[in-house]
């Protein structure tokens, strides 16, 4: 994961997911349309591509290029708050 | 957050990635990292924070709050096949507690590992079960609740 130059505009995917019946013979696609909660236990966890700080730069991050490792994700209300 | 850092070389020696998100754009967060985080922890927090504008990423693993447009606390758990085993999700006010976090992920390391199954507040040494026909019933000769407690 090389750091790359941010380009400013460099979006990132968000969440991805694979439709159950697609024409595309399964691959991923960007889900354009209305998102719901999709997280359940004991299923597989939803991946997404964000963009992100790292290691002192910017990079885009796919939560499946960590398969194969234990991950825990922290989503928290936002930067500079008190808890 | 600053909480989760300081006990990152405990995560990290039981193989864990840490995956940080907020709403906030990744510029916010560089900034966040060098003026306060880093002067909590030394070198700030070492793991990457992720920027999840307009709350799409959280949406999915419902923990974004569209009234006040931010992701709530939510911490989630997914093992090496890509499996979320844990989740909590919390309202801001209240913080995470950092050593449930480790004991949850120890006792699913153990499952994984060995096929046993953890008791109500097992922590690594406690005893665990081994589940069959032959524990139907006799779960009472093996485990008392007072050993869910310290």
């Amino acid at each position: 994961m090389a750091e790359e130059k941010d380009g400013c505009v460099k979006p990132s995917k968000g969440p991805i997911v694979v439709a159950e019946r697609q024409s595309n013979g399964g691959q991923p696609t960007v889900q354009k349309e209305e998102v719901k909660m999709l997280a359940r236990v004991g299923k597989p966890a939803p991946d997404f591509e964000l963009s992100a700080y790292i290691n002192g730069g910017f990079n885009n991050i796919r939560l499946s290029d960590y398969k194969g490792k234990w991950i825990v994700i922290c989503f928290y209300p936002g930067d500079f708050t008190f808890v | 957050m600053s909480a989760v850092a300081v006990k990152h070389e405990e995560l990290k020696a039981l193989g864990v990635e840490i995956l940080a998100i907020s709403t906030d754009s990744r510029f916010t967060h560089k900034i966040w990292q060098e003026e306060e985080l880093s002067k909590m922890v030394p070198g700030g927090v070492p793991f990457p924070m992720l920027s999840d504008g307009g709350g799409r990423v959280g949406t999915i693993y419902g923990v974004y709050d569209e009234d006040a447009g931010v992701d709530i606390r939510g911490r989630f758990i997914i093992d090496p096949d890509f499996v979320l085993r844990a989740m909590e999700v919390l309202t801001p006010e209240v913080g995470r507690n950092v050593s449930e976090l480790i004991r949850q992920v120890k006792a699913f390391q153990h499952v994984v590992k060995t096929g046993e199954v953890t008791p109500s507040g097992w922590v690594p040494g406690k005893p665990t079960l081994k589940p069959g026909p032959a524990l139907v019933g006799k779960v009472w000769e093996q485990w008392k609740p007072e050993t869910a407690f310290d």
